[in-house]
């Protein structure tokens, strides 16, 4: 019904003779969280780093709205609107909290007050720290800083990479709050994650990779509910 | 309006610099009777003059090194570059025949002096107006052809990392050095002889019509422009673009998601920095009064590099303090080291000609060991920031008291 933000296209990649993903296709549409879930190795972070241009991919298309973006520059596509908050959060360590998000926003010339204002409403915290370097913050801190960072790109699509790694559960709820009100906030979101649990509740529809493919597909709820899901990700069968 | 206000302080220190450096000099012409210190022949002036020009260097190779995180060797050849550069366009059509007699006059019969006296006259203002344009445009064309054969080199080189970096332009400045003074290109270089006869700091002394200096500027001119050069510098790094570097060297992948060109700011940090190593090398042949390939060695470079890490790897004026410190020390005061030294009748041991190097090194791994940070790690000096910390103090003691 919406407009597809980004669709892949039997998307392949490989590092040297290893592939890493084998053929998958996917979609993430206007206003939708969709989430990729998968166990270590799977590939999840090896497509994200695909969408974004890190990596160049050995087959496949990758459209962002409407444009064919595959193996361009990554400059290329975050100046599209396309920010990702790469795997262990990867914040700048020397860096005050203040350039840290000022280079979100490298490749937009416009006025970034309202939009540091927008960032320190959803990380109050932040702004307390704006002076302080980096490396000096909590866990939970970097990981907000990573998200805040990525969020003065204005993004179209904001691509995350584990947020809940490494983090505590607490932490982790608190990061997910943020997702939902980023997602409420109209930004689209594309989520990976190992924390299936938590993925599965916030994202309008979901997919589970294995091995580099695809195995199974649905809407958040739907795999919540899904046996084998819940076998094989979210820990525990019940028995009633 | 908060921003202006600490731009007027910080103006207003550097003219008190420049004035301070001014008076330095000339004090002696002025009042007679001055120590020997205040002499213009005094180590004091040599350490000063050739602490300016090293920290244009050192602070050149902090924004490669300490900013941009790209760890490069090839200092000494873009200052090789920018002192035959300027050598080559400022020697005196009158005195090329002399300088260049090995290989019967040089290649090409063009002065940058001699073209402006043409226009400007040779006496008086005139000449001093060609005087400051023949080498401020020489200053300049000196660091852009660094800069270029930077941007040549860094095409491949800077695909590298980190130590293969090293290894690739220390090779450079190897191999430039070996060109330098190869016979054939004498009618251009000199071969391995030096070019001498071109304006250097000591031709900015305002002298009346006998040939009395009544005005020295030797010790300000590098002072000024050296520190014309930091505070373009400076301003780069607190630029949006310095902002990148920092990013590309705290992490790389992270710069690059965020949408930063990984290979157009290195490369921008890299011709950038090999230009003012070009303007620092054009100093340096001023400085010593002549442009000779051997004297641009890899030692230099380590030289350089030494300071950029006892004054603090991403700090400027930690590497212009260093400078200052490493120059004194090692032009002076630490050279009472090489001379046999009597108290009274007793011969004081281990002092001979060298041992200011054993100490030296001595000195500088202890340095390297225990103060791995530098003088000022990658904090700024900073005169208010010094002033609230002392006042700080003060006020505590002051509570304490009561």
């Amino acid at each position: 019904m919406s407009e597809d933000v980004l669709q892949i296209k039997d998307l392949q990649i490989s590092y040297g003779g290893i592939e890493a993903v084998r053929g998958i296709s996917f979609d993430v549409k206007a206003g939708e969280v969709v989430t990729l879930i998968g166990a270590n190795g799977a590939g999840k972070s090896s497509t994200l780093r695909a969408i974004s241009g890190l990596v160049k991919p050995k087959a496949g298309t990758v459209i962002f709205e409407g444009e064919d973006i595959t193996g361009k520059d990554s400059n290329a596509i975050v100046s599209k609107g396309l920010m990702m908050v790469p795997e262990g959060r990867r914040i700048f360590p020397n860096l005050t909290v203040l350039e840290n998000l000022k280079i979100g926003a490298y490749l937009r010339n416009d006025d970034l007050e309202a939009d540091l204002e927008t960032v320190y409403g959803y990380f109050p915290r932040l702004k307390e720290r704006s002076w302080q370097a980096g490396g000096t913050l909590s866990g939970g801190e970097q990981q907000m800083l990573a998200v805040g960072r990525a969020l003065m790109g204005r993004p179209k699509l904001l691509m995350m990479d584990e947020p809940s790694l490494g983090l505590a559960p607490i932490v982790v709820q608190g990061i997910f709050e943020i997702i939902n009100r980023i997602h409420e906030a109209g930004t689209t979101v594309l989520l990976i994650e190992q924390n299936a649990n938590m993925a599965l509740h916030v994202a309008d529809r979901a997919y589970v990779i294995e091995n580099g493919k695809i195995s199974m597909e649905g809407t958040g709820k739907e795999l919540l509910a899904d046996e084998k899901v819940r076998e094989a990700y979210l820990g525990s069968v019940d028995h009633k | 309006m908060k921003v202006k206000k600490k731009h007027t302080r910080e103006i207003a220190g550097i003219i008190i610099l420049f004035l301070f450096v001014i008076l330095l000099e000339n004090i002696s012409g002025v009042i007679p009777g001055m120590p020997a210190i205040l002499q213009p022949t005094s180590p004091l002036f040599t350490v000063l003059k050739k602490a300016a020009v090293y920290s244009l260097v050192a602070v050149s190779m902090n924004l490669l090194n300490g900013f941009t995180g790209l760890f490069s060797l090839g200092q000494a050849g873009f200052m090789l570059l920018g002192a035959y550069t300027y050598a080559i366009l400022t020697v005196p059509t009158d005195q090329k025949a002399q300088v260049y007699y090995l290989f019967g006059g040089c290649a090409f019969d063009f002065s940058l002096p001699d073209l402006f006296q043409g226009i400007f006259g040779n006496t008086g203002v005139g000449s001093a107006v060609s005087l400051i344009l023949a080498t401020l445009i020489a200053l300049i064309l000196a660091g852009c052809v660094a800069g270029f054969f930077a941007y040549l080199i860094g095409i491949p080189v800077l695909r590298l990392k980190s130590d293969y970096l090293a290894i690739a332009t220390l090779g450079f400045a190897e191999i430039l050095r070996a060109i330098f003074q190869w016979q054939k290109l004498g009618p251009v270089t000199n071969g391995a002889n030096m070019i001498k006869g071109f304006p250097t700091f000591s031709s900015f002394n305002i002298t009346d019509t006998t040939g009395n200096t009544i005005l020295r500027l030797s010790t300000f001119v590098p002072f000024f422009i050296t520190t014309v050069c930091i505070i373009l510098i400076v301003c780069l790094i607190n630029s949006s673009y310095g902002r990148a570097f920092k990013s590309i060297r705290d992490d790389e992948i992270a710069a690059e998601a965020m949408g930063i060109g990984l290979f157009k700011h290195k490369m921008l940090s890299f011709v950038i920095s090999s230009f003012f190593a070009g303007v620092g090398g054009a100093m340096f042949a001023m400085y010593v009064a002549n442009a000779q390939a051997k004297a641009f060695t890899s030692v230099m470079t380590y030289e350089i590099l030494l300071i950029v890490v006892i004054g603090g790897i991403g700090s400027v004026s930690g590497s212009v303090l260093a400078t200052f410190l490493y120059v004194a020390c090692s032009e002076w005061w630490l050279r009472f080291l090489d001379s046999e030294m009597y108290l009274g009748s007793f011969k004081v041991p281990l002092l001979r000609n060298g041992f200011r190097m054993v100490v030296f090194s001595i000195v500088i791994m202890v340095i390297v060991l225990f103060f791995s940070e530098g003088i000022m790690g990658d904090n700024e000096l900073n005169l208010a920031g010094l002033h609230r910390r002392f006042q700080r103090k003060h006020s505590a003691a002051k509570k304490e008291r009561e």
